[in-house]
């Protein structure tokens, strides 16, 4: 396991369209055996950056090991150290799950004779085993990121790639997928980098997040680190004519934020100094208060709500847009 | 990379092929029924207006066997569209195989589907009264294989071009039809103007209907060998070409 090289290593890539970066100059290290996270916003470059480690998109310029491997100079040993999940599904529905499964097995040259068992183990550890015959297209969206997880596992591959493995599934199915990634890295020590827009789920999975928004990595930390950097309490205020200017000047203030009408202040201990923040506040309608989360960080570091329930609209239909035509 | 790998990769893109191929027991029998309805039309129609020498359904009976094997290996082909459309080609493209691994695949893929039909036919047209011996069966076939290379290549070609299934329908009015049309399937090759001749000679189907009509009825324009190389030739450029096509293709 003490192998020195590092999983991955990215140095200086960059993906340009047109005038778009959709990658920027993107440095990076992942140790053996870590949990990765990449975490950003729609069209942040999250696919975009991982395609390219995959070889199968190249980079405008720049380099990047894959298990001591270039991206550029040795795409098939690149290939054969990897298994990706990709964001949107990619089985065939008119094949069963082993047979999706077999295919894969067979093109990573799995030795004939460890193919049934392999595919059994995998799709015993995403508790797939009893639905393995059955036709993809009978299976739920949950179902199907599981087999397709299974798929990734199945060559047993140094560095493992999920894009967005939660993405559309309902919370109860996201907690189990959670479930079985956590007994994977548990159980094979394998490095796995993931992309997600869900904080809990990069909170949850990763030992390390990297926040990128607009091709650039703009933050890389544990998600720990990250978190003591904003630590502190919010306070969202509502009221009129509030006196921001003079909350501005109290010691304990760290960031004041104006949101339509309301007002999002950082501060220190809110137990100690949430009396005074109010006193100096003004004519004061509402009052909440809470810790602050991966959230508050990512909006500190982005400038934009993550939040899957307040999804902007306008991002989503770009999103839309340039996944049709990339068809 | 080992040999060893790369026919397993051949093998696995030929295993899913045929896979699919089980399923859509409906595209196996229209891929069969539609030939065998034309040729009915045609040869009872037709057949009653014209005199080629010899009985005009056992005349248009080859043509008919390289109509299934035009449409079911160009269609197999110009699937590959359809697997970008479900992101299923990035699965196999991001496999560790070269991209002339995943070519010849599915050539072999979709030939094997082509060939099949293609049996299918010849058991009907067996019963029907066609003269199939067992030597004869065996050249029919052996026509059949080397003119189904080229065609899959030509689908694999335009499917690797072609962005959305949508435009699938393109490939039917300009690659299926005038292959099939200009073939001499329905009319003997002899007896057409000048300009005619030329179009037909510019169709590598004419000498496969020419080849299958010496070797199962013994009447031809051309030698069979003549018939072969053209044919040959024909699958040469297309797996070059090919090959290339695949290699540049982007996702
Ligand atoms: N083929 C393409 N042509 C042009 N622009 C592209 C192409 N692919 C991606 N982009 C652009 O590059 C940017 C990054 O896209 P990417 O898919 O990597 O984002 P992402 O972080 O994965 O987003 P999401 O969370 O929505 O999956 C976007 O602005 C996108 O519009
Ligand atoms: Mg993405």
């Amino acid at each position: 396991m003490d192998n020195p090289i590092p999983a991955i290593e990215i140095l200086g890539l960059k993906k340009t369209y047109g005038e778009l970066s959709a990658v920027n100059e993107v440095h990076l290290s992942v140790g053996r055996g870590e949990i990765f996270g990449l975490l950003g916003p729609n069209g942040a470059g999250k696919t975009t950056l991982l395609m390219m480690l995959a070889t199968l998109l190249k980079p405008t310029s720049g380099d990047a090991r894959v298990n001591g491997y270039s991206i550029i100079s040795q795409p098939s040993h690149v290939r054969q150290s990897i298994g990706m999940v990709f964001q949107d599904p990619s089985s065939d529905e008119l094949l069963s799950g082993y047979e999706n499964l077999k295919l894969h097995a067979l093109m990573y040259d799995v030795q004939w004779k460890s193919i049934d068992h392999r595919i059994n183990n995998v799709m015993r550890l995403v508790d797939l085993e009893h639905r393995k015959h059955d036709k993809v297209k009978t299976y739920s969206g949950g179902m199907r990121r599981r087999m397709e997880i299974a798929r990734g596992l199945l060559h047993q591959p140094a560095v493992l790639f999920l894009d967005e493995p939660t993405l559309g599934l309902d919370p109860q199915t996201r907690e189990h997928i959670w479930k079985y990634i956590e007994s994977l890295a548990r159980e094979t020590g394998m490095t796995i980098v993931l992309t997600t827009h869900y904080m809990e789920e990069a909170e949850k999975l990763c030992q390390r997040v990297a926040i990128i928004d607009y091709g650039k990595i703009i933050a890389l930390d544990t998600t720990q680190n990250l978190k003591n950097r904003l630590a502190g309490d919010v306070v969202t205020l509502r009221g009129k004519l509030l006196e921001i200017d003079a909350l501005r000047g109290l010691p304990f203030v760290r960031k004041i934020e104006l949101q339509d009408g309301r007002i999002q202040i950082t501060i220190e201990n809110a137990g100690k100094n949430l009396k005074s923040l109010l006193l100096a506040a003004g004519e004061i309608e509402e009052v909440q208060v809470r810790s602050s989360d991966l959230n508050d960080v990512f909006l500190h570091f982005t400038g934009k709500e993550i939040r899957e329930t307040e999804g902007d609209t306008l991002e989503h239909i770009r999103v839309m847009t340039t996944a049709k035509q990339s068809r | 990379m080992k040999p060893t790998h790369v026919l397993k990769g051949i093998y696995a893109l030929w295993y899913r092929e045929f896979k699919v191929f089980l399923n859509e027991q409906s595209r196996i029998l229209s891929a069969v029924f539609l030939p065998m309805f034309w040729y009915f039309i045609f040869g009872s129609g037709v057949g009653s207006i014209t005199t080629t020498g010899i009985n005009y359904q056992h005349f248009i009976f080859p043509g008919f066997l390289a109509m299934t094997i035009i449409f079911s290996s160009l269609f197999n082909g110009a699937y590959i569209v359809w697997d970008k459309k479900i992101d299923f080609l990035k699965e196999v493209l991001i496999a560790p195989l070269s991209r002339t691994t995943i070519f010849v695949g599915k050539v072999v893929g979709g030939m094997t589907d082509a060939l099949i039909q293609a049996f299918i036919l010849i058991i009907i047209g067996t019963v029907i009264g066609i003269p199939f011996t067992i030597v004869n069966t065996l050249y029919t076939v052996f026509i059949l294989f080397i003119f189904t290379i080229g065609l899959v290549s030509l689908g694999l070609i335009i499917g690797s071009f072609l962005e959305s299934p949508e435009s699938f329908g393109l490939v039917s009015s300009f690659v299926v039809y005038p292959l099939f049309l200009l073939s001499g399937a329905l009319y003997p090759l002899d007896t057409l103007p000048a300009w005619m001749k030329v179009l037909t000679r510019l169709d590598p189907a004419t000498f496969a209907v020419d080849g299958l009509r010496n070797v199962i009825l013994g009447i031809s324009s051309m030698s069979l060998i003549h018939d072969l190389s053209v044919l040959i030739a024909f699958d040469i450029s297309l797996i070059l070409i090919g090959t290339w096509a695949f290699n540049r293709m982007k996702l």
